[in-house]
């Protein structure tokens, strides 16, 4: 069997399995790109029991939820109310899932908590590893399959079988006993923090068990449970387990001998490393798993385009203002007899028209480029830690987004994407690590770049370059002094046509020159801090900041 | 609705477990916040406390479960008047819920079909008397976190829009839960929350697998669960009970006040909330306890919850501000 088809196997017993017990095993994440493997899969959903419905994270939430449906209201002159999509039984499929806003995933997982008639099938198509389905619902779903890689002839199509709804009653608890033991243990292993990971595990091996007819989960079970739902959620190659762990077992020999039948968790741990994830090391080196797009409310992406709603006004149509539709009825409402109103017709004034008005308040986002390189590191790197991490605590204060940006070596990172979440800020900060050469320009061009990114987004970004200025990896990567300095300053350049605030702030022992010549280029600040401890560098740069936005 | 979970069948969690105890015993005490990882059973003990507790005699179709007819506010506009026994009403307040929703505004439908300007109640008016659940509170827009906590206090709902004028009461016990991962809340809101737990998962491995254990045991097979845990759930009520009874006859001498004091002082935790928050738990847990006064003990055991979130906190501390609470209390108490 190739590879792909393996992975197809295991996506399709996964299904199967969910098909099995929605009520338990809540759903499945589906990762993939739009493309004819999907749709092969999706053919199988569209198969499930009751009532398929698609959802997309864009609907409002009286779709969701339901709510009074307003034109039949007014059509019959009678309270009509709609059944929100997320009160009925059936599986949902949430489409695009990398771009649910967390406040519609919170939604639907309360919904899967307390409606336990629901299902979710979340299509996440992410193609970045920092685009990803929100935390929140992949938590609550059994299964999580990738389709990408799957050749189209590798995935073949499948139907559900129709099998009885599993019964759990006739089985004592003691069957599931060493199920419920080694899956637990091996999530532990695996670094999976969450305990709804082992719940679905142990709920697979069931499922998995009633698949062939019997009710206690075997060894086959457990193993294919461990690679069904655990794998896809490990944190961490498992390491071998330590001594001093196995020894509590060795005084209770004549247990070990009455559970023969049980398999070693070494091989449990082998079958799950041959399914886990390809990338799970690249996660492993950035540190934990990435940050989902639409997660965390530091990225509040409707907050600056549309800003808070405040009371609607009466006003005229036009141009580019927006009905406030429910104000203009409640307007218009208590009026209706007077205006002589008959039949279900509704008699509205012009006087009643209510227009939408949107409070319109652009966060600030720093966006810090720090100097790792080398002669930094060894002048200032600590102290520049020192100020960011302070200046950080005063964003928290003022509720401004941060990001981090570290430039070492031959090229720039972005070290931490624009949030507010200081826990990871403060993480990714303190394992900044120093060394190499000053690509002073690709750190410019990446911050400029995710300010202006930010910028599209409705945020007021202001650029904070922390270096000592001697740059020496240009643009292409090569270690050439001299053009190093020509490719700063037209990136310099380029900042400013932008329009991008920014401030220089001088980490060197010594004022240089070329730095102050850097900040002109970007019509922006310039702050030698010869002998600058953290809290003088923080206060600098939040004078200038204040000077410089106006504020 | 499914059946709750039980609440004395939930493993470990003994300060999540303390403070929606302590609450329940005294609800003004100002609500709790649970922070912590997924998946550690924040949603579960809520709705699991609910249960727990005993029914509430409340007239029959009254939106806002007025215990005596006289209670019941005109706008309600009750035909009947009769007595019965409900749930503690335990209402989820949705994310992306509007002002409108949770306040009560004007009944659209009626006005819009009979041209009769009428009050419809919020979700406040339900949770009269019971709890207001909101999962992932950090990520409910900032207006209406700081008008919930704003009610909660008062304990009074007041409506003044689009030409009615009603106020009604509204008292509940706020209990918010939210992964700090995706986003704090302002410190400003922090503070107004009575008790914050922060929640783990467990890291022994036997407590986890008993989470499992039951969990698996609660799901195949609920009716036996529920009575196997019956008779513990039914203590845990009857001592609530008790203690609040008891509550109003707690004795609480000087120096124990000043030791209160003393520990806000030197925590730093600004304003006096501090203080009175922990009085009231401490209070609460003495009545829990069974004794007649208030102790250093309880204090000792309350002032994480009651302190931990009201110090004037390094954001990037990531100890958390339970493990300073903890020393400054062994400095303090001895």
């Amino acid at each position: 069997m190739t590879a792909g088809s393996q992975v197809w196997a295991r996506a399709q017993l996964a299904l199967e399995l969910f098909a099995l017990d929605p009520a338990r095993l809540r759903g499945v994440t589906v990762k993939a790109r739009a493309g004819p493997v999907r749709d092969v899969f999706l053919e199988a959903v569209a198969g499930l029991p009751g009532p398929v419905r698609k959802v997309h994270s864009g609907m409002g939430f009286d779709a969701l939820l339901g709510g009074l449906d307003l034109s039949q209201t007014l059509a019959s002159g009678q309270v009509r109310l709609r059944a929100g999509l997320l009160d009925q039984p059936g599986t949902v499929v949430l489409a695009m899932a990398e771009r649910c806003p967390p406040d519609i995933a919170a939604i639907l997982a309360a919904k899967l908590d307390t409606n336990p008639d629901l299902s979710l099938i979340m299509l996440d198509e992410g193609a970045d590893p920092d685009e990803q389905a929100p935390q929140t619902l992949r938590d609550r779903l059994a299964f999580h399959v990738e389709l990408d890689g799957i050749g189209r002839l590798e995935a073949k199509p499948f139907r559900l079988a129709a099998h009885p709804v599993p019964r759990h009653g006739s089985r004592s608890a003691k069957d599931v006993a060493h199920a419920i033991r080694d899956l637990t243990i091996l999530a532990q292993r695996l670094g999976i923090n969450t305990l709804r990971a082992p719940t679905f595990a142990v709920e697979t091996a069931k499922a998995l068990a009633h698949m062939d007819r019997r009710t206690v989960p075997n060894d086959a079970d457990i193993q294919s449970a461990a690679e069904l739902v655990l794998a896809p959620r490990a944190t961490r190659l498992p390491e071998p387990e330590p001594a001093e762990e196995e020894q509590p077992e060795a005084p209770a020999p004549q247990q070990t001998q009455a559970q023969d039948d049980r398999l070693p968790d070494d091989m449990l741990i082998d079958a799950v490393r041959a399914v886990l994830p390809l990338d799970l090391l690249d996660t492993l080196a950035t540190g934990g798993t990435p940050q989902a797009k639409g997660s965390g409310a530091g990225q509040k992406k409707r907050g600056n385009r549309r800003g808070r709603p405040i009371p609607s006004q009466p006003g005229r149509l036009g141009g580019q203002s927006r009905l406030d539709l429910i104000a203009t009825l409640r307007a218009a409402a208590p009026w209706q007899k007077l205006r002589g109103r008959t039949g279900a017709r509704l008699c509205v004034y012009p006087s009643d028209i209510r227009l939408k008005r949107f409070e319109e308040k652009s966060d600030r986002i720093l966006v810090f480029a720090v100097d790792a390189s080398g002669s930094a590191a060894l002048a200032r790197l600590g102290e520049a830690k020192g100020a960011v991490e302070l200046l950080l605590a005063r964003a928290y204060a003022a509720r401004d987004h941060v990001a981090l940006i570290a430039f070492r070596g031959d090229k720039a990172d972005v070290l931490l994407p624009p949030t507010r979440s200081l826990v990871q800020t403060k993480r990714r900060l303190a394992s900044l690590p120093g060394g190499g050469g000053t690509p002073l320009a690709h750190g410019l061009k990446t911050a400029a770049e995710l300010a202006l990114h930010s910028q599209s987004q409705g945020m007021s970004p202001t650029l904070a370059i922390l270096t000592d200025g001697r740059a020496n990896i240009a643009l292409d990567g090569s270690g050439n002094r001299a053009k190093a300095g020509e490719d700063a300053s037209q990136m310099a350049r380029w900042i400013r046509a932008r329009g991008l605030p920014a401030i220089v702030l001088d980490l060197g022992t010594r004022p240089q020159p070329a730095l102050a010549g850097l900040a002109r280029d970007m019509a922006g600040t310039y702050l030698p801090l010869p002998r600058a401890d953290a809290h003088r560098l923080s206060d600098a740069l939040e004078q200038a900041l204040d000077h410089g936005l106006g504020a | 609705m499914t059946q709750a979970f039980p609440f004395s069948a939930i493993v470990g969690q003994d300060d999540m477990k303390r403070a929606m105890i302590l609450t329940a015993i005294d609800p003004k005490l100002g609500g709790v916040l649970v922070f912590g990882d997924r998946g550690t059973g924040k949603s579960t003990a809520v709705r699991a406390l609910a249960a727990l507790l005993p029914e509430i005699s409340a007239i029959k179709g009254c939106p806002i479960n007025s215990e005596t007819a006289k209670e019941v506010p005109d706008w309600a506009e009750l035909k009947t008047r009769t007595p019965v026994t409900r749930p503690t009403p335990v209402v989820d307040l949705p994310l992306g819920v509007t002002e409108d929703r949770v306040t009560g505004a004007l009944d659209i439908e009626r006005a819009l079909t009979r041209g009769e300007k009428a009050f419809q109640s919020g979700l406040l008016a339900q949770a009269n008397r019971g709890y207001l659940y909101i999962d992932e509170v950090n990520l409910l827009e900032d207006h209406i976190v700081d008008l919930l906590l704003d009610v909660a206090q008062s304990g009074e709902n007041v409506v003044e829009r689009e030409g009615l004028s009603i106020r009604h009461p509204a008292r509940f016990v706020l209990v918010g839960s939210g992964n700090p991962e995706e986003g704090e809340l302002r410190p400003q809101l922090l503070d107004r929350f009575g008790l914050s737990v922060e929640v783990r998962s467990p890291t022994d491995i036997d407590e986890r697998i008993e989470v499992i254990k039951r969990r698996d045991a609660f799901e195949s097979n609920p009716k036996n669960f529920l009575r196997r845990f019956r008779p513990k759930d039914a203590e845990i009520r009857d001592r609530i009970l008790t203690a609040r009874e008891k509550l109003p006859g707690i004795e609480t001498k000087r120096p124990v006040l000043k030791d209160c004091a003393q520990l806000c002082v030197t925590l730093g935790a600004d304003g006096l909330r501090g203080e009175l928050t922990l009085l009231r738990a401490g209070r609460a847990l003495a009545a829990f306890e069974g004794d007649d006064a208030l102790h250093r003990d309880h204090l000792r055991t309350v002032a994480p919850l009651a302190l931990s979130h009201r110090l004037r906190r390094d954001p990037l501390d990531e100890a958390g501000s339970a493990a300073r609470v903890a020393r400054t209390v062994e400095d303090v108490l001895g």
